[in-house]
């Protein structure tokens, strides 16, 4: 009868673990009131770069206050293929980069210059529609960040309207303004001050499919139906530069092919949305959470 | 008075009562420190210890503490291997008592006052005491280096049984050495680039590096250090296991040569890796590596072999069903090797179908990705090294009947339920994606939890018993105050 009882359970078990996941369960919709076609100036100057707060300097930029997000995508891919930008393959909605010298060291892969990946259109995870001409948005996720998105997708976006992805110096100095705190908003990390994993917020359900993206600038010190967040914006009034999902950064290393990722997301813990923390991965790679921004 | 300096006298002046005491101490460390992250900070169970225990987490510090908490626990267990080969190998006893004595000193001044620097406000006296706490871990490492000395005509051997040269020469004795003398020599791996960074904050974490193409040599040094540390360690407990169950025979013949081979090939490979001969260090590290894993597989088939054969001894023509219950009727005794070979499903195999296939599959996942491998499988490996010696201990303290099945295939299923879990949980994005992955996460996370989480009850349930046992006037300690290992080598 115990042994039974112990199958039973371990197949119970079992079974759990294979259930399908829902990745279009109903979404709580908030607006938050952070717009996203807003830019914030960073004046030129030093800061403190990195872990070990080395003094590093960057001229004056603009960058984004929130990520790219899923409908700003949606309408870029639709005047962009009107406009021969960027092209359907099958599946994948493809655009021209014209690729990066090759060193041949070790590991290093080659990035010819032609056309790659910039979104697939058939992966489950992905929020952009395509109904022949035009590209609109899953209901619900207007407002998120554009993720399912390559390195190339994010280098194209930026691209198209004169702008360009951040370097790492820029995105860390845009994060962290010019003292030493290793989070945008300061010393510590709460649950309410960012999108990570099992941070309980309204967007997640650990027991099925886990994290989801929050809309951009969600963490911004408003109460959602009951749901109270900190305000969270970085010292120049940026949201999300923690948490949420990863941002691809621009810079291009010798001998080298990928790229590197910053700010942490809600599948990663705490320890990740760090602001030096840095994250890699080959320029084709995409995931529900990574996505971008731009500065000018 | 004298109940307590005899309870002190047992604990720190007997082997068995030195392992105990060391590990007690893991244990304890173990079980705070790991409410500190995964499911128990999820939970928020992380909170509530760092308030209570009144520890002052700095955001920037993490790699800093995260190290020295690695060697704390570290230092710990090498005393234990330190506390066995004492206890096991012939040496004169001035150096057993110093090399003893030394190490313990050593340890706890590395566990306390490392983690009181760590984890409790940067007191610099603590630091101080943390580093002379290594340095006698080091000198310790060199008297054993001279007590072990294989050349020693002392130490020569007669019993043809065993690995040896035609004059005597103990190939097992020079195995345990030739381990000991790589050990004391790859700290230095580990020393020099800690000094070079400075206070121990200022450091980095070497799976957060590994894709960066142009390392300096101290990130080097750093990375080989901890490769080939865990790798000693591995291949001295395998070496203790050997002389526990008293291998020999023409196995061993062919095991110790492989061993000492394999021993100094491996750290060539390591410090290679320092030097220009970086492109082909790892070559090198695979042609070490080989013989001593083959030796392993050695003592393995040597261990189920005798257990066959010891437990079927009775039976005039054993079939199958007679062999396999004769293997596993005794878990202390089987256990140990079958954890070795469970060691290569969870640690070697993914470390070898990693590197046959990293540009292939894991260089295209994102770093966090590889970082879970990396950090995964060495986190098996240190655990399984702990459990190998869990089952050894059961044996020290004598577990007979049932509790000894009990103990013995707690610590077996227990630990291969979660370290199996983390193995999937590693290779989990080879079939299945990150949208879809939530329920098999928590089913994994569920079984590494239930596994190690009742591990460590087993433990606490051992330790606590132990404890009681010292009020006793002529309890368990009593008997282990004069008993040495080598009486309990198999015959």
């Amino acid at each position: 009868m115990k042994r039974s009882i112990f199958t039973l359970s371990l197949l119970i078990a079992l079974l759990a673990s294979c259930a399908p996941v829902d990745l279009n369960a109903p979404m709580p919709a908030f607006e938050t009131g952070i717009d996203p076609n807003t830019w914030a100036q960073v004046p030129a100057g030093e800061f403190h770069l990195g872990q070990h707060e080395d003094m590093a300097f960057t001229e004056a930029y603009e960058i984004m206050v929130t990520d790219v997000t899923a409908a700003q995508y949606a309408d870029f891919l639709t005047t962009a293929l009107t406009e021969g930008y960027v092209k359907i393959d099958g599946e994948n909605i493809l655009g021209y980069y014209p690729g990066d010298e090759f060193r041949g060291v070790k590991h290093e892969e080659r990035i010819n210059a032609g056309d790659w990946l910039l979104i697939p259109l058939n992966d489950p995870s992905q929020r952009i529609l395509f109904d022949g001409t035009t590209f609109s948005v899953q209901a619900g996720y207007e407002n998120h960040p554009m993720t399912m998105v390559s390195w190339f997708g994010a280098w194209g976006y930026c691209g198209f309207y004169d702008a360009r992805l951040p370097t790492e110096i820029e995105w860390e100095k845009a994060a962290r303004g010019t003292d030493e705190r290793p989070f945008p908003w300061g010393e510590e990390i709460a649950r309410e001050n960012a999108n990570f994993y099992s941070s309980r917020d309204p967007f997640e359900d650990m027991s099925s499919f886990g994290s989801r993206t929050s809309p951009v600038g969600f963490y911004n010190g408003k109460n959602y139906d009951g749901y109270q967040t900190r305000d969270s914006a970085s010292p120049y009034g940026l949201y999300d530069m923690a948490g949420n999902v990863w941002q691809w950064t621009g810079d291009v290393y010798e001998g080298m092919h990928y790229r590197f990722l910053r700010g942490g997301s809600k599948d990663t813990y705490d320890m990740d949305l760090r602001i030096w923390v840095r994250n890699n991965a080959t320029p084709t790679y995409f995931s529900p959470g990574v996505g971008f921004r731009c500065v000018r | 008075m004298q109940f307590i300096k005899d309870r002190f006298n047992y604990l720190f002046n007997s082997t068995k009562g030195l392992i105990l005491v060391a590990i007690a101490m893991v244990g304890m460390v173990t079980a705070v420190w790991g409410m500190l992250s995964g499911p128990m900070a999820e939970m928020g169970v992380r909170e509530i210890v760092v308030k209570a225990l009144g520890m002052q987490i700095v955001q920037a510090e993490r790699e800093g503490r995260i190290i020295i908490l690695y060697h704390s626990i570290a230092m710990a267990i090498i005393a234990i291997e330190t506390y066995m080969v004492t206890g096991l190998l012939k040496m004169k006893e001035s150096f057993k008592t110093a090399i003893n004595a030394m190490i313990t000193v050593g340890y706890i001044l590395t566990m306390v006052f490392g983690m009181g620097f760590a984890y409790f406000g940067r007191n610099w006296a603590f630091h101080g005491l943390y580093i002379t706490g290594l340095s006698l871990i080091f000198f310790a490492g060199v008297l054993l280096i001279i007590a072990l000395n294989p050349w020693n005509r002392e130490y020569y051997i007669t019993d043809k049984d065993y690995a040896r040269t035609k004059s005597g020469f103990d190939l097992e004795r020079a195995a345990f050495f030739a381990t000991a003398v790589t050990t004391v020599l790859s700290s230095l791996f580990g020393a020099v680039p800690g000094s070079y960074y400075g206070n121990g904050f200022e450091t980095f974490l070497a799976e957060n590096i590994i894709r960066i193409p142009h390392k300096t040599m101290m990130e080097y040094s750093v990375i080989g250090h901890l490769h080939i540390m865990l790798a000693l360690i591995g291949i001295m407990i395998t070496l203790i296991i050997g002389r526990w169950l008293n291998f020999k025979g023409i196995l061993h013949k062919i095991a110790m040569p492989l061993m000492i081979l394999g021993t100094i090939v491996l750290n060539l490979g390591v410090w290679g890796v320092v030097t220009p001969l970086e492109p082909v260090a790892h070559m090198v590290i695979y042609v070490g590596a080989t013989p001593s894993m083959f030796a392993a597989l050695l003592l393995l088939i040597w261990d189920w072999n005798k257990l066959i054969k010891d437990g079927t001894a009775h039976i005039q023509k054993p079939n199958l069903g007679h062999k396999l219950s004769a293997l596993v009727r005794d878990p202390l005794k089987f256990g140990p090797t079958w954890q070795m070979l469970f060691m290569n499903f969870t640690t070697s195999g993914i470390g070898i179908f990693m590197a046959v296939k990293l540009d292939e599959i894991f260089r295209v996942w994102p770093a966090r990705e590889e970082r879970i491998e990396l950090t995964g499988h060495w986190h098996v490996l240190s655990a399984i090294i702990a459990t190998i010696i869990l089952l050894y201990y059961g044996d020290m303290n004598g577990f007979k009947g049932k509790l000894r099945q009990w103990y013995g295939w707690s610590i077996i299923i227990l630990s291969d339920i979660a370290f199996a879990a983390v193995t999937v949980f590693e290779m989990k994005r080879l079939f299945i994606s990150e949208a879809e992955q939530q329920p098999l996460v928590n089913s994994l996370m569920y079984a590494i939890d239930f596994g190690l989480g009742m591990l460590l009850v087993l433990l606490a349930i051992l330790l606590g018993w132990r404890l009681i046992d010292l009020f006793k006037p002529q309890g368990r300690w009593a008997e282990e105050l004069d008993h040495e290992l080598t009486e309990e080598v198999d015959r």
